[in-house]
């Protein structure tokens, strides 16, 4: 493979398939500026920047090195916490740090210098405490209580020169253009592919059904470094041409299979500006410049956020193998915990959302203990068609709350016809139903009474807002993702 | 000084030093800082590893209670890359790595008493390889149903060490007698010290028996005690060393020791390097946390709200071995009063037993659990009463001929009601309870509540003996100075804090003072780095070394240059002797010239210690740090999320060393309470298994959980009224405790649902969750509906 490191061209001809990035920098490389913190994507200690050209510009991308695959760096530059000092100059993200005096122990200090150098390159205009709060979602720290770090990265995201030592684009199209077939490295019974194109994909998919498809390995690999997985087989499909594509047209919204969570937010918030909210409270930036959106699918996780919400939407999954494609309602691809429907060699080709009606209302709220980068103990996904202020037609869904992201059919049956004038005329009734649609389990995330009762929450609130919605009022009901500002 | 939002201005100086160009005072960067952002400040997994080096992994059983029958290591042993699997067989001295009392095995011979205990541990080429073999044990165990909780072990009568209590009047008669009495039990959590780099230390072997051991620690002086009591050989044989740490927060005082002592063991078996580093889970399931509490307490007041008589009980979940639970209790009882007179009291402590690993000490070292009780107590008597919560702690705060503690100390220093007076009105308080009010008065769904609560901490070690410390200071001919002392760097700022006393002793430019590794064989008997006393001791020590050198330096310049030696003042990198100037440097060089010694050692113990547990009397603390801090926080009562909006902190660190230091300790002190209280849960299963053990599972607060509206301001002080150096206060743990103030507006908030003239206390234990709000709000609702 070969890859950036810094801009300067670097070929790794061996490799085991599950190397990781981080593992590459510090036991290779002997690069010692990037920490491990947890080794599963959490912490932000270990981010780096990954640098690539998309639609002819230089985007910076902030991830965990971690739970990189050294793989999927394949055509992109690598940059790193050693490699911001040049010439003994501290770069601005770093002279800022050190003068707000945002680091204690200094641990954490290299990644929370790459997740801001990455807003930094990315800044055009200029960067709010939200965006910054935003962007460092994935970097715990332990010892300043944040202020100090919100605060340098305000300061130099604020007052970025023009012009920068990593602006150069020539190397990402070289790189670019030497990568774009596909890579092999390994033997057929050890190795880390990445097809160029889907055919490609398909077919090596066919002729090694027990590989595993990795995209932006934020699931995966935590098999690598905490079950001590050592997966042999490993199909990346980042480099797939057209993989990370999110087209609109009048229907709705197509959405790639590699494409990431980063990719497909903005097109998301569009359909509903809880959409775009959720999704940005899933992982933290690190997470949603890796995984993606057919990832969190076609790993079934009950948990997963995106899965809710696309059910309620009536999505509709393409599914591809050798042998062709097969479409399907998405919500009949979950049968039970850890299965999907599907067949072996067979992925997940794309997502298709269709646009909401004009008299339909959707909400989507998230429960967790922690606001920003945590899995949700509850999701809640709806979406109520309206006649007037009669609810003609519910679509519920949720995570959390079973096995799999489930529809609560009781709850929409009981809700058809049902008249948001009085929202709390209908508690009970939504509380009958939820307990017929529902036996969650107790976890580490709560308990399955908080899960059936914080679900009737978030039910009732959904019809406060929608209620008051159809009133031409508003219902403040809300501490976080505000409709107005996230659609603002 | 308020630092609000985005306008933090360099904090200033509070008055001008005898020497104003001196670097006391001035808020200098960490002195690592610029080495931080650049990610070359070297931790101990980043230090070149000598040629050959090993690496270890623990191997321990997935049960929480029992025996293990048969440890077959055979797969371990065979698989790739292993050098040496090592069981408890291969001790040659003591098994044991306990910080007083015996009972931390460092490889348990047979014995499982709690899940994560160490039975085995590789030796591989790899770290990779070590942590595969070590999955390979085949382990044939009797288990036992373990004791997980407090109940569980306050049930079989099982503790670790015995009940304390303070005990003053007739409490039991006094609540009895008093107009009104509560009676209440909450639970307290623990908490996860979430150090960003996990427990490490790496070991190389020396001449003969020498070994030079790398610990992340807290406690080197201990570290280097286990191993040569493990390994047979005197402690003189023994150095350990540590730069700096990633964070401590006391979670490496005593439980750095264990990790060390299996490298050292490694490397002495094999007679290679042997390095290990923690795997993150492993970290979070081997190592203890703070302990969590069941409070059950009751008390008598008045109709005014004045406390007559405290009965409380403290039952701490103490895990599998004491460790350090004798101060940890110890504390969480002397601070059970927060800042409030109790006339009739007692205290009642237990130190419960449970098959759960052994908590440890963490930031506030069961202050903040004792405090927390203390302002539960103040918001139920408030709520009891219909009254402002901030009237009722003021009509209980200590004062004149109410200044008795429960452990019988006169609180002679008390400034906490300036402190209260003045965030009473830089907050707002008033007007903002009338705000709350009405919001809460218009808006269904959601609620608001605020709350302002006070902190008492008291300073110096309980344990009398750790009140000591050393330092080594050096002179060079070119006049650059070397600093050296027990204390060690975790973050918190204390190698600059220390280097700025020397730097103004000799009176150059902090560039010339050279910070130097903790070490043993140059600060020997250290004491932890810990219960905030890191400057106050450390301080003074390198102060008095470098003292004694430069009263050498005043008496050859006043020898050279022929006046006295009170006239010789040392400013500005140069030596004033009378009429004569010369450069600190030259004056280093002809000391060098003259046979004048430019090295010292310092010795500081702090005086006025003077408690005696046995018999419950005498003074612990030299001093108290205040402060308070008010919160206002908004709970959606439909899901019981929590959203904290707005914070005013107000704290007294006497003459502050270096004013940017002491902020970042109070901020990051307050953020970390405020995690414990909010959305750090530790969750254990019923088989005594950790389920919380990543950062996927248990929630420290990110950037976004800070409060928008945050202003720090430092109390204006003429300096502690005890003799610390400059006069500064200790500020490590006491900001954790401002964090409380969280807590008691949740309560608020949620109290402004109870139907008006109800006695039930919402039942909100910490932390408080989304589920624990929901919960009380959902007990009031029903208390609503009867």
């Amino acid at each position: 493979m070969i890859f950036g490191r810094n801009g300067k061209r670097t070929v790794v001809s061996e490799m085991s398939p599950h190397e990781t990035v981080l593992d590459y920098l510090r036991l290779r490389e002997g690069a010692m500026g990037t920490k491990e913190g947890c080794c599963e994507g959490d912490c932000g200690a270990c981010t780096v920047v990954v640098r690539s050209l998309q639609d002819g510009k230089a985007k910076y991308e902030a991830i965990n090195s971690c739970i990189a695959p050294i793989g999927s760096l394949d055509g992109r530059d690598l940059i790193t916490v050693d490699d911001l000092a040049a010439s003994g100059q501290l770069h601005p993200v770093q002279q800022a740090m050190a003068d707000k005096h945002a680091s204690q122990c200094g641990f954490c200090t290299p990644g929370f210098v790459m997740a801001l150098y990455a807003l930094y390159e990315n800044a055009s205009a200029g960067v709010d405490r939200t965006a910054i709060t935003d962007g460092l979602a994935g970097n715990l720290c332990r010892c300043t209580g944040y202020r100090p770090i919100i605060e340098a990265g305000l300061a130099a995201c604020n007052s970025k020169a023009a012009g920068d030592a990593f602006g150069q684009t020539e190397v990402l199209d070289q790189l670019k253009k030497e990568t774009s077939t596909s890579l092999f490295i390994g033997n057929e019974n050890s190795f880390f592919a990445a097809p160029a194109t889907e055919d490609e994909l398909a077919q090596i998919y066919a002729e090694h059904p027990d590989a595993i498809i990795v995209a932006g390995a934020t699931d995966v690999g935590l098999w690598i470094t905490k079950h001590l997985n050592k997966l042999q087989k490993i199909i990346y499909v980042g480099r797939v041409k057209g993989f990370r594509d999110v087209a609109t047209d009048g229907s709705g919204l197509t959405i790639s299979a590699g494409a990431t969570y980063t990719d497909a937010e903005e097109a998301l918030a569009h359909i509903d500006p809880d959409i775009g909210e959720v999704v940005r409270r899933i992982g933290s930036k690190q997470v949603r410049n890796a995984g993606t959106i057919g990832g969190n699918i076609a790993n079934g996780s009950p948990i997963g956020d995106t899965p809710p919400l696309l059910i309620a939407l009536d999505a509709e999954l393409t599914l591809r193998k050798a042998a062709g494609e097969r479409k399907m309602r998405l919500e009949d691809f979950f049968i039970d915990y850890g299965k999907q429907d599907r067949k072996p060699g067979e992925f997940v080709k794309s997502v298709f959302v269709p646009n909401l009606a004009e008299n339909d209302h959707f909400r989507a709220f998230k429960l967790s203990k922690r606001f920003d980068q945590d899995i949700s103990a509850v999701l809640l996904g709806s979406k109520l068609t309206l006649d007037g202020a009669t609810i003609a037609k519910g679509r519920i869904a949720f995570g959390g709350m079973a096995a799999t992201p489930k529809r609560a059919k009781h709850l929409e049956a009981w809700l058809k016809g049902a008249s948001l004038e009085n929202p709390s005329s209908l508690s009970e009734g939504v509380r009958v139903a939820l307990k017929q649609d529902f036996a969650p389990i107790s976890d580490m995330r709560a308990s399955a009474e908080y899960r059936l009762r914080a679900a009737h929450g978030l039910v009732m609130k959904s019809l406060f807002e929608i209620g008051a919605e159809a009133d031409g009022a508003h219902a403040d009901t809300r501490l976080v993702g505000m409709r107005q500002r996230a659609s603002a | 000084m308020t630092h609000r939002g985005l306008k933090l201005n360099p904090p200033e100086v509070q008055e001008p030093r005898a020497a104003s160009h001196g670097s006391v005072g001035r808020p200098l960067k960490h002195d690592s800082a610029e080495l931080h952002v650049q990610g070359a400040a070297a931790y101990i997994d980043d230090l070149p590893e000598p040629r050959g080096t090993l690496h270890v992994a623990p191997g321990y059983a997935n049960i929480s209670a029992g025996k293990f029958k048969n440890l077959d290591l055979t797969e371990v042993a065979a698989s790739d890359g292993v050098v040496a699997v090592l069981t408890s067989a291969d001790i040659p001295g003591v098994n044991d790595c306990s910080p007083a009392l015996g009972d931390d095995l460092i490889l348990s011979p047979d014995v499982i008493t709690f899940h994560g205990q160490v039975l085995f541990a590789v030796v591989a080429e790899t770290r990779e390889q070590a942590r595969m073999a070590a999955r390979k044990a085949h382990i044939e165990v009797a288990d036992q149903v373990p004791h997980v909780t407090v109940a569980d072990g306050k049930a079989a009568q099982s503790s670790v060490l015995p009940d304390y209590s303070f005990l003053r009047g007739d409490p039991n008669t006094e609540i009895k007698s008093s107009p009104i009495s509560i009676r209440d039990s909450f639970h307290v959590g623990g908490q996860e010290h979430f150090y960003l780099e996990g427990q490490v230390a790496m070991a190389v072997p020396g001449d003969g028996a020498e070994m030079l051991v790398y610990s992340s620690s807290q406690h080197p002086s201990e570290v280097q005690h286990t191993v040569a009591k493990m390994l047979a050989v005197p402690d003189a044989a023994i150095t350990c060393e540590c730069r700096r740490m990633g964070g401590g927060f006391g979670g490496k005082e005593s439980q750095a020791a264990q990790w060390a002592a299996l490298a050292a063991l490694a490397a002495h078996k094999t007679g290679k390097p042997a390095k290990l580093r923690l795997d993150r889970d492993d970290d979070m399931r081997l190592t203890g946390k703070r302990h969590d509490f069941d409070v059950t307490w009751k008390a008598g007041f008045s109709d005014d709200g004045v406390l007559q008589a405290v009965d409380v009980n403290l039952a701490a979940r103490c895990g599998n071995s004491a460790d350090l639970s004798t101060g940890v209790v110890d504390r969480a009882m002397f601070h059970a009063d927060s800042s409030y007179y109790y006339p009739h009291v007692r205290i009642h402590s237990e130190r419960i037993r449970t098959h759960t690993v052994s908590n440890t000490a963490f930031r506030g070292f069961g202050g903040p659990q004792g405090m927390l009780f203390a302002e539960r107590m103040m918001d139920a008597i408030a709520f009891h009463l219909g009254k402002d919560p901030l009237d009722v702690r003021k009509a209980n705060f200590y004062g004149e001929g109410r200044d008795i503690t429960p452990y019988g100390m006169q609180v002679t220093d008390n400034i906490l009601p300036d402190v209260i007076e003045r965030l009473e009105k830089t907050s707002d308080y008033r007007a903002r309870r009338e705000q709350v009010r009405a919001f809460n008065k218009a808006n269904p769904y959601l609620r608001k509540g605020i709350a302002l609560t006070p902190v008492k901490f008291g300073i110096s070690f309980t344990l009398k003996h750790l009140n000591q410390a050393g330092a080594l200071v050096n002179v060079f001919a070119d006049g650059s100075v070397q600093i050296n002392h027990g204390g060690t760097e975790m973050g918190q700022g204390l190698y600059i804090k220390v280097a700025q006393i020397v730097a103004d002793v000799f009176g150059v430019d902090i560039d010339r003072v050279k910070i130097t590794s903790t070490r043993t064989d140059k600060v020997p008997n250290a004491s932890p780095t810990a219960a905030s006393s890191g400057t106050d001791l450390n301080g003074m020590a390198a102060s008095i070394a470098a003292t004694t050198i430069r009263d050498r330096m005043a008496e050859l310049a006043a020898r050279l240059y022929q006046c006295q030696t009170a006239e010789v003042v040392f400013a500005k990198n140069h030596v004033q002797a009378g009429e004569s100037k010369v450069a600190f440097s030259e004056l280093a060089r002809l000391s060098v010239l003259e046979r004048v010694s430019l090295s010292s050692t310092g010795y500081y113990a702090t005086p006025n210690i003077t408690w005696e547990r046995e018999t419950a009397t005498g003074q612990p603390f030299l001093y108290f740090a205040y402060g308070a801090a008010c919160s206002e926080v908004t709970i959606d009562t439909l899901t019981g999320e929590m959203k904290v909006d707005r914070v005013d902190i107000l704290h007294d660190v006497g003459r502050s060393l270096n004013d940017a230091i002491d902020i970042g300790q109070i901020e990051g002190g307050f953020v970390q309470g405020m995690g414990w209280l909010t959305t750090e849960e530790l969750v254990y299963d019923d088989k005594g298994i950790l389920r919380t053990h990543a950062p996927s599972t248990y929630k420290i607060p990110t950037a976004f959980d800070l409060p928008e509206d945050f202003r720090v301001e430092l109390m204006p002080s003429e300096g502690n009224q005890a003799d610390t150096i400059h006069k500064s206060k200790a500020v490590g743990e006491p900001p954790v405790m401002l964090a409380i103030s969280v807590y008691s507006a949740i309560f608020d908030a949620i109290a402004s649902m109870a139907k008006p003239g109800t006695k039930t206390l919402p039942p909100l234990n910490a932390p408080a969750t989304p589920e624990a709000i929901l919960k009380a709000i959902t007990a009031l609702r029903e208390e609503r509906r009867v």
